[in-house]
């Protein structure tokens, strides 16, 4: 069953395909959107995220700027004793936990002009606070020319140091805030030394590392120089810079990225992060320090639950789509069963079973309709084939009638030639082909004495059974009259008064009727409306041209008149019916009386049989093909040459 | 199952065997060269310039690679850095070799340590002196009046005699060994080494094209730096054993410059062993720079020559800046096995 398939997977096809592809847009146009809504929450997220951290960060290293910051202060507007300066240094270290060692460095000779280098500096070491002097531990390099003295010293204000590994307290990651401080000299302000205060980072970094962002998104920080100093990548703290790992991964991207950072600009960007996921990340600088603090929202987990949602969408879609499907097909099963049923039944009407049960329309449905609609027509064909066999049968037995009449009829017309072969004195032929089953025409020749041959041609005015019925009549009045009256003007009158009585059909007939006395060869032939015979004698063929008569069966009381003429040894007489001059070929033109006229003269006159076969298939010839419309009948009659004395 | 593993220990065990056979075979191969010298190694000492980095990568692949050893030297390096001088362990007999500036090596010798000059590894100076852009700085005239950061001792010589010979005035500024003072501003030009500073200058997020670079050999300064030293005397003791050495540190330098990624691998190898922050890009950068410093200007010149006018140059701008009273001759200061012998 091919069509059963072809709908339901079609219809599945079709079904499927377009509620994937609105679905599939749907979805993937929620993703983008969710996406999109999600990005630019993110931006505020991620800025109050870094915002937070940076907070965090900046209040440590402010409280820190301002205490370093407080003790230059003091150093500048008091005059301090070594002892003093001493307990101002420590109690500084004592009263700021966040500070892990302080120290007050001089210029040369500023302290004391006995020294040249003085500067104290207390640190913690195992919870104890410890004093050192830093012109004796830093004997490489004097602490004069370390960037933690230096820089603010050149610059002359508050500076945070690079980040540094101190390995004396444990290589703990430090930075120090220094602070240069002044005297009046003579009016000028004249550097005195550095206040330093160092802090450990380990807190902080300890602290911004624990930030988890999502489950693999983090936060990052780097110096002013672009060195890390947290970041997930434990191998680059403190000994990559952002533009070495550029340059490694030769990212100018990167690199340009990273100067932005060092620059203090604030950012949102899309970037592959160092641990190699694609990220947002949002960067800030820490104002105080000049450090950069980066927070990373890794996309993947970011999107995740967007992802995840999509996911669900796509499988709950699945799903929808598959029972979708289940439910076409059966729906288009259930459409299709009835059709099927129908179908089956159908088929045996095909094949001529109109007896065979059509399923009950069991819904109002367009299947019930139809099925309906085919009870309907194998009701009408069946009603309609058992009339078309009625009709049928009766036109089969008219038929079978017809063709009783037809036998009937061709039995009446003589029909054995030669018809008289004791009688050498003439040869006589004829035939009638009849249009319908039975003709009209009818030619009759019969001896009314001795010497006398009556022979004759009609024609009924109409075809068929009437023509027929009405020609058997005329035939036999005609024969009967013929022999009781002898003569051709009064058979005709006696018969067409019997016929014009009581014609109640109005049916005529016309009669070309001669009498031949075979030992002279004069006929005397008499005309009732019929076609003029032709007449073929030693001089010429011509047509004969008979006084008209009436037809037969028109009027009563009509009279003819009899005429005479002689035939000569081998001359011929021909008779014919308008069939012959009227037979039309499909052009419609008339085979004519000038066709015949020819033809006849060109005929073979040796014997009348062949006469009449040349003539028929001449009009047969003309008529190529075109249907007969009329009784072709014909009657020849010769004289024999030599007359028997 | 059962049978299956026995065959693969059988297996193993003919594999196993194999190798020993392998390995015997082919440490007597190794070991035959050795062997056949039949000289014990012999001890020697040298001290670098600085702390491990790949401006020594020659020396400490040639160490790791065996090279030494090959040469019958069983070297030691010395750890250098802050508080550490090569040129004192020298004299005072630390170290056999070691690394000096040619320029120390001259003023050792003025003040009468009698230093020899076995090779000269760098042959064209990488000192440098850099400055912001934004500073307007273009030429040496323009450090006029400046803040010039240099290095505390024989290393500030070039700049120093580069200022005087401009006639130039410029307050300087001892720097240490970070370039936080010059990325901060605290000074207007930085002394830097292109292999080293430089390179950490740009990776602090500065740009090329923010910077006027100007080398000191443009300026007729072409004080060539690292070489190889001894002590007359220990050169007379043992001259096979200089010869030995210079021979397995250029085979070690050449090594270094056509496997750089090993060669890398060991310099940071040895810097993580002395707890030196390493990081590879920089030492890459570093071994490069070593590679185009130590390339010998003329196609036909080998590794290690010190060419005779390059020594003049820098001998007499010494003499006339009063750094040193006088300098030696040439082939007293420079020792060749080749020349020694003609």
């Amino acid at each position: 069953m091919p069509g059963k398939n072809s709908i339901v997977v079609r219809l599945v096809l079709v079904i499927t395909l377009f509620s994937a592809v609105i679905f599939a847009a749907t979805l993937g146009y929620n993703y983008y959107r969710s996406r999109v809504i999600l990005q630019n929450e993110l931006e505020s997220n991620a800025r109050n995220l870094a915002m937070s951290l940076v907070y965090r960060v900046e209040a440590q290293l402010m409280a820190v700027a301002k205490v370093t910051a407080g003790v230059a202060r003091s150093l500048e507007t008091g005059k301090y004793s070594e002892q003093q300066l001493h307990s101002l240094i420590s109690t500084t270290v004592a009263d700021n936990p966040e500070i892990c060692g302080s120290a007050v460095a001089f210029e040369p000779f500023a302290f004391s002009a006995k020294a040249r280098l003085y500067a104290p500096y207390y640190y913690r070491k195992n919870g104890k606070i410890v004093f050192d002097r830093l012109e004796n531990s830093y004997q490489h390099l004097p602490y004069l020319y370390w960037d933690w003295y230096q820089i603010p010293r050149e610059l002359g204000r508050l500076e945070w140091s690079e980040p540094y590994f101190d390995e004396g307290a444990g290589n703990i990651l430090m930075t120090t805030c220094s602070v240069p401080f002044y005297k009046e000299i003579g009016g000028k302000r004249q550097l005195q030394g550095i206040v330093t205060a160092d802090i450990s980072l380990d807190a902080l970094t300890e602290y911004i590392s624990s930030v988890k962002i999502l489950r693999t998104g983090y936060a990052a920080l780097l110096s002013r120089n672009g060195m890390i100093l947290t970041h997930p990548l434990k191998d680059a703290i403190m000994n990559e810079t952002f533009f070495s790992i550029a340059e490694a991964r030769n990212d100018p991207y990167m690199r340009e990225l990273g100067r932005k950072m060092v620059r203090g600009e604030t950012g949102f960007v899309y970037y592959k992060s160092l641990v190699g996921f694609p990220s947002y990340m949002y960067y800030t600088p820490i104002p105080s320090t000049g450090w950069t603090l980066a927070v990373l929202f890794p996309e993947d987990e970011l999107l995740e639950n967007v992802r995840r949602l999509s996911m669900t969408m796509a499988a709950m879609g699945l799903v929808g789509i598959v029972l979708l499907i289940l439910a076409v097909i059966s729906i288009a099963r259930a459409i299709i069963k009835p059709l099927q049923v129908l179908t089956a039944a159908t088929d045996e009407i095909a094949s001529g079973n109109f007896d065979v049960a059509l399923p009950a329309a069991s819904s109002n449905d367009e299947v019930g309709v139809l099925t309906h609609d085919f009870q309907v027509m194998e009701q009408s064909l069946k009603e309609y084939i058992r009339n078309l066999t009625e009709t049928t049968a009766a036109k089969e037995r008219i038929q079978s009638e017809l063709k009783v009449a037809t036998d009937i009829q061709a039995s009446l017309l003589p029909r054995i030639f030669p018809p008289f072969p004791e009688h050498p004195e003439f040869e006589i032929y004829a035939s009638m082909v009849p249009a319908k089953e039975v003709g009209g025409d009818f030619y009759d020749f019969f001896f009314i004495d001795e010497r006398n041959l009556c022979f004759l041609i009609a024609d009924v005015s109409d075809k068929g059974v009437p023509a027929a019925l009405y020609m058997m009549v005329a035939k036999t009045l005609l024969k009967t009259e013929g022999q009781r009256l002898g003569e051709p003007d009064k058979m005709l009158f006696s018969v067409n008064n019997i016929l014009a009585s009581g014609n109640e059909s109005c049916m005529f007939t016309t009669v070309f009727c001669a009498i031949l006395d075979i030992t002279t060869g004069e006929v005397r032939f008499a005309n009732a409306g019929h076609n003029p015979p032709l007449m073929i004698d030693s001089q010429s063929v011509r047509y004969l041209t008979p006084k008209p008569g009436l037809m037969l069966g028109a009027m009563t009381d009509t009279v003819f008149v009899t005429e005479r003429l002689t035939l000569e040894p081998n001359a011929v007489l021909f008779l014919y019916t308008d069939g012959v001059t009227e037979a039309k070929n499909p052009e419609d033109a008339l085979y004519g009386e000038e066709r015949l006229l020819k033809a006849m003269q060109i005929a073979p006159e040796r014997d009348m049989v062949s006469l009449i076969h040349y003539i028929s298939s001449e009009v047969a010839h003309h008529a190529s093909g075109a249907s007969q419309s009329d009784d072709i009948t014909m009657l020849a009659i010769k004289m024999a040459k030599k007359r028997p004395a | 199952m059962s049978k299956m593993w026995q065959r693969n220990r059988s297996r193993r065990k003919q594999q196993a065997i194999i190798a020993a056979i392998c390995a015997l075979f082919s440490a007597s191969v190794v070991a035959l060269p050795l062997g056949a010298a039949e000289t014990p190694l012999k001890s020697a000492s040298l001290m670098p310039l600085w702390e491990p980095q790949a401006q020594f990568a020659g020396y400490y692949v040639a160490l790791d690679k065996g090279i030494y050893a090959r040469h019958g030297i069983d070297l030691k390096i010395l750890r250098d850095g802050p508080g550490h001088s090569a040129a004192e362990a020298l004299k005072n007999g630390t170290a056999d070799f070691a690394i000096l500036w040619l320029t120390t090596a001259l003023q050792h010798r003025s003040s009468g340590a009698q230093l020899v000059n076995l090779a000269q590894i760098i042959q064209q100076s990488s000192m440098m002196l850099i400055s912001k852009k934004t500073a307007g700085i273009k030429t040496i005239a323009d450090m006029d009046g400046k803040k010039v950061g240099l290095w505390e001792g024989d290393v500030s010589i070039p700049p120093r005699t580069l200022f005087a010979r401009h006639k130039i005035k410029v307050r300087v500024v001892r720097q240490s060994h970070t370039v936080n003072l010059f990325l901060r501003g605290g000074i207007d030009v930085t002394s830097a080494m292109w292999f080293n500073e430089y390179h950490t200058i740009l990776n602090s997020g500065v740009d090329p094209d923010e910077l006027n670079v100007i080398f000191l050999r443009d300026q007729g300064m072409n004080f060539i730096e690292d070489g190889i030293y001894t002590m007359e005397k220990t050169l007379h003791k043992d001259p096979a054993l200089a010869v030995a050495f210079v021979d397995a540190s250029l085979e070690g330098w050449r090594y270094a410059f056509d496997h750089p990624d090993e060669a890398l691998d060991i310099v940071i190898k040895y810097m993580r062993e002395a707890h030196l922050p390493a990081t590879r890009t920089h030492q890459k950068w570093m071994l490069e720079r070593m590679r185009d410093l130590m390339m010998p200007a003329s196609a036909q010149g080998k590794l290690g020559n010190l060419l005779d006018q390059d020594y003049q140059v820098v001998g007499r701008a010494m003499q006339k800046n009063g750094l040193i009273r006088d300098f030696p001759d040439y082939k007293a200061f420079v020792w060749r096995p080749d020349a020694g012998k003609k």
